[in-house]
C-alpha cells in the first residue's frame, strides 16, 4: 500500500476529504459573515445559531412533516432567511449608528436565546439524521473509497460559494451591493432603497448559514450546541482571511479545513487548536489577514 | 473636594454593608461567589468601560488562574497566599500573550481574536492532564492566610472581602490616575491619543495585562472559595456572562459590575424557582424547564440591555441623578 510519511494513502485522503467537508462549512459561514459585515457593519454572532437552526429544521421537517432532505435543503434557508428579515427589521436596524460592539453583543444575545429554546425542547444530546438515499454508499476511485455524501457536500458548497461570488462580483445587483458597502449614502442618493438592500443582505447571509446547516445534518449530530462550537472557529478563519475579499474567504475556509484534516492525521492532539495557532501566526506575520487590506 | 470625596464615602458604606451581611443571615458562600464574579466583572470593565476594548475571551484568565491556583495549592502544597499570587501571575502571563496578539487588530477583530484565543486555551484545558478534564480539579484545600484558618466560612469571608476591596481600590486608583486618563482618551478617540504622542499600543497592552491579572485574582479566589476549578471557568459562555454582568450593571461605572454580578448570579441561582412559579401560575408546563435553559433568559436580557438599556442599572441611576441635579439650574 502506498504510504506518505508513514501514513497509508487512503487514510490520508480520507482525512483530507473530511477536512474539505469542514472547510466547506467554514467557507460558507465566513462568506456570509463577510457579506453581512460589509453591509451592516455587524459581526453576526448568531450565524452559528442560524446554521444550527438550518440543521434542526432539516431534522424537524423529516421528523414531523415527512419532508425529505432535498425539500428541506430549499425550505430551511427560506425559513431562516425570513427569520433573518425579522431579526434585522426588529432588532439590528436600531444599532447601525452605534459602536460595532453592540451588534456583536446583540447577535450574541440572539445566539443564546436560539440555543436556549432548542435546548429546552431537545436537550443537549444530538439527533441523528439519515443520509439521503440518492447519496448513500461510496464510490471506489481505485486509490481511495469516496463516501458519496461527503463528496456532495464539498461540491455543493463550492458551487454555492462560487455562485455567491459571481452574484456579487459579476452582476449589476452585486455592483449595487458593493457600492452600498463602500458608500451607502451615495447609493441611496441614486434612488436605490438601501435599507431594503441591507435587510436582504442579512437574510441572504443567514440563509447561506442555514444551507450549510442542512448539508451538515447527516454528517454531524444535529444538536443545539453545534453552531456555537463552529462559529468561534469561523471567527478565527475570518481573522486569518480578512473580510475584504469574497474569494479570499472561500479559499481560507477550505484551506483551513484541509490544514485541520492533515493535523488530525499527523498530530491528532492539536487538531482542535490548529486553526487558532494559525491565526496567532498570521497575526504576527500579516496582522491584516491573508486577503485583508490594512486600513 | 466634597464632590471627589463623596463616591469614596459611598464605597466605604457599600463595603461596610457587605461586611455586615453574614450577621444578617446571608449565606456567606453565596456572597463570596458574587464577590469573585464582581471582581471578575470589575477587571473586565477596566477594559471595556475605561479603555473601550471588548475582550470576548476573559474566561480564559479566570480559568487559567483557577487551575493554576488549584494545582499549586493541591498538588504542590503552596501556602494559600502564594497560591493566589501564582494564579494571578499565570493569568497575567496569559494576558500578556493574548494581549500582545490581539492589540494588533482593533475594533471588532480584537473581540474575535480574544474569543478565538480563549477557545484555544479551552481546548488545551480539555486535553491537558493536570485539569482533570471534564471532572475538573476537585477538593482544593483552603489552608491558612496570615495565620488564620480558612476552613471556617466566616474567616474566609473577610479574607475574600479584603482581597476584593484591595483589588477594587487598585482599579479605582488606576482609573483615576494619569494612566487611566490616557486609557479614557484612547476609548474616546484613539487617533487623537496617538497624535498627542502616546504609545497607544503599549497603553492598551498594559491595561489588558492588568485586567487579565485581576480577572485571574478573581479566578484564583473563586477556586479557594468553592474548592474546585472546572472547565466551566474557561468556557466561552463565561466570557459572555462577564460581559452581561458589566452591561447590566453599567459599563464604565465603578460599582456597576458589582451590581451586575449580583443580579446575574442571583438570577442563575433562582431562575429554576421562578420557572416553577411561572409554571404554577400560568399552567404552562414548559416553564418548569426554565432552570435548565438559563441561556435563554440571559440571552433575552442581553437583547433588552443592548437595545434599550445600554447604560446599565448604575449608569441609568447616575444619569437620572445627573438630570435631577441639572434641572434646578435650568429654571
Amino acid at each position: 500500500m502506498t504510504e506518505i510519511f508513514g501514513i497509508p494513502l487512503p487514510a490520508l485522503l480520507g482525512q483530507l476529504l473530511l477536512g474539505l467537508v469542514n472547510g466547506s462549512f467554514y467557507a460558507m459561514l465566513s462568506l456570509g459573515l463577510a457579506v453581512i459585515f460589509g453591509m451592516l457593519n455587524i459581526i453576526n454572532f448568531a450565524h452559528g445559531a442560524l446554521y444550527m437552526m438550518g440543521a434542526f429544521l432539516a431534522w424537524m421537517g423529516l421528523e414531523y412533516l415527512g419532508l425529505n432532505y432535498w425539500a428541506m435543503l430549499l425550505l430551511a434557508p427560506l425559513v431562516v432567511g425570513v427569520l433573518g428579515i425579522l431579526i434585522e427589521r426588529l432588532l439590528l436596524q436600531w444599532l447601525y449608528k452605534l459602536d460595532h460592539l453592540y451588534g456583536l453583543l446583540l447577535t450574541f444575545g440572539i445566539t443564546l436565546v436560539t440555543e436556549g429554546v432548542f435546548r429546552s425542547f431537545y436537550g443537549v444530546s444530538g439527533q441523528p439524521y439519515p443520509v439521503p438515499e440518492a447519496l448513500q454508499g461510496a464510490t471506489n476511485l481505485g486509490f481511495m473509497i469516496l463516501p458519496n455524501y461527503r463528496a456532495w457536500v464539498v461540491v455543493a458548497s463550492v458551487v454555492v460559494c462560487l455562485a455567491v461570488w459571481a452574484l456579487i462580483e459579476k452582476t449589476s445587483l452585486g455592483a449595487t451591493l458593493r457600492a452600498g458597502t463602500e458608500n451607502p449614502r451615495l447609493v441611496q442618493a441614486f434612488g436605490i432603497n438601501v435599507p431594503r438592500m441591507i435587510t436582504l443582505t442579512y437574510a441572504g447571509g443567514v440563509a447561506l448559514a442555514a444551507f450549510a446547516g442542512v448539508l451538515a445534518a447527516p454528517i454531524l449530530q444535529v444538536s443545539p450546541l453545534m453552531g456555537s462550537n463552529l462559529i468561534i472557529v469561523v471567527f478565527a478563519v475570518v481573522v486569518i482571511g480578512g473580510m475584504g475579499s469574497i474569494l479570499g474567504s472561500i479559499l481560507t475556509g477550505l484551506g483551513l479545513g484541509v490544514v485541520e484534516g492533515l493535523t488530525k492525521v499527523f498530530y491528532p492532539e492539536a487538531s482542535s487548536t490548529v486553526v487558532f495557532v494559525v491565526m496567532a501566526i498570521v497575526l504576527l506575520v500579516r496582522p491584516a489577514g491573508l486577503f485583508g487590506k490594512e486600513k | 473636594m466634597t464632590a471627589a470625596r463623596s463616591p469614596l464615602v459611598g464605597y466605604a458604606a457599600l463595603f461596610l454593608g457587605i461586611a455586615l451581611l453574614p450577621a444578617l443571615g446571608v449565606y456567606p458562600i453565596f456572597v463570596m461567589k458574587v464577590l469573585c464574579y464582581a471582581l471578575f466583572a470589575c477587571a473586565f470593565n477596566l477594559l471595556i468601560g475605561f479603555t473601550g476594548l471588548l475582550s470576548f475571551g476573559h474566561a480564559a484568565f479566570l480559568g487559567v488562574a483557577a487551575y493554576a491556583c488549584g494545582h499549586a495549592l493541591k498538588v504542590w502544597g503552596f501556602a494559600t497566599p502564594l497560591g493566589l499570587l501564582f494564579g494571578t501571575a499565570a493569568a497575567a502571563l496569559a494576558g500578556a500573550a493574548f494581549g500582545w496578539l490581539a492589540i494588533r487588530r482593533s475594533g471588532i477583530y480584537f473581540s474575535m481574536i480574544t474569543l478565538a484565543l480563549s477557545q484555544m486555551l479551552y481546548f488545551v484545558f480539555l486535553q491537558a492532564p493536570f485539569t482533570g478534564g471534564e471532572d475538573g480539579l476537585q477538593s482544593v484545600p483552603r489552608g491558612h492566610f496570615l495565620g488564620l484558618d480558612l476552613g471556617t466560612d466566616l474567616v474566609l469571608y473577610y479574607v475574600v472581602l479584603g482581597i476584593f476591596i484591595a483589588a477594587f481600590w487598585l482599579i479605582y486608583r488606576t482609573v483615576h490616575s494619569p494612566f487611566g486618563q490616557v486609557l479614557t482618551s484612547i476609548r474616546e478617540n484613539e487617533a487623537r491619543a496617538t497624535s498627542l504622542g502616546y504609545d497607544v499600543e503599549r497603553f492598551k497592552l498594559v491595561a489588558f495585562v492588568l485586567s487579565a491579572a485581576l480577572a485571574g485574582l478573581a479566578g484564583a479566589t473563586k477556586t479557594l472559595v468553592l474548592g474546585f476549578a472546572t472547565l466551566t471557568d474557561a468556557v466561552w459562555t463565561t466570557s459572555g456572562a462577564v460581559i452581561l454582568m458589566t452591561l447590566v450593571g453599567g459599563m464604565g461605572t465603578m460599582v456597576g459590575p458589582i451590581v451586575g454580578a449580583l443580579v446575574i448570579i442571583a438570577l442563575e441561582n433562582k431562575i429554576g424557582d421562578v420557572g416553577r412559579w411561572l409554571a404554577e401560575t400560568t399552567g404552562i408546563g414548559w416553564f418548569n424547564g426554565l432552570g435548565e435553559s438559563v441561556t435563554l433568559v440571559t440571552g433575552l436580557i442581553f437583547i433588552v440591555c443592548v437595545l434599550a438599556f445600554r447604560r446599565g442599572l448604575v449608569g441609568e441611576l447616575m444619569h437620572l441623578l445627573e438630570r435631577r441635579r441639572r434641572e434646578p439650574d435650568r429654571r
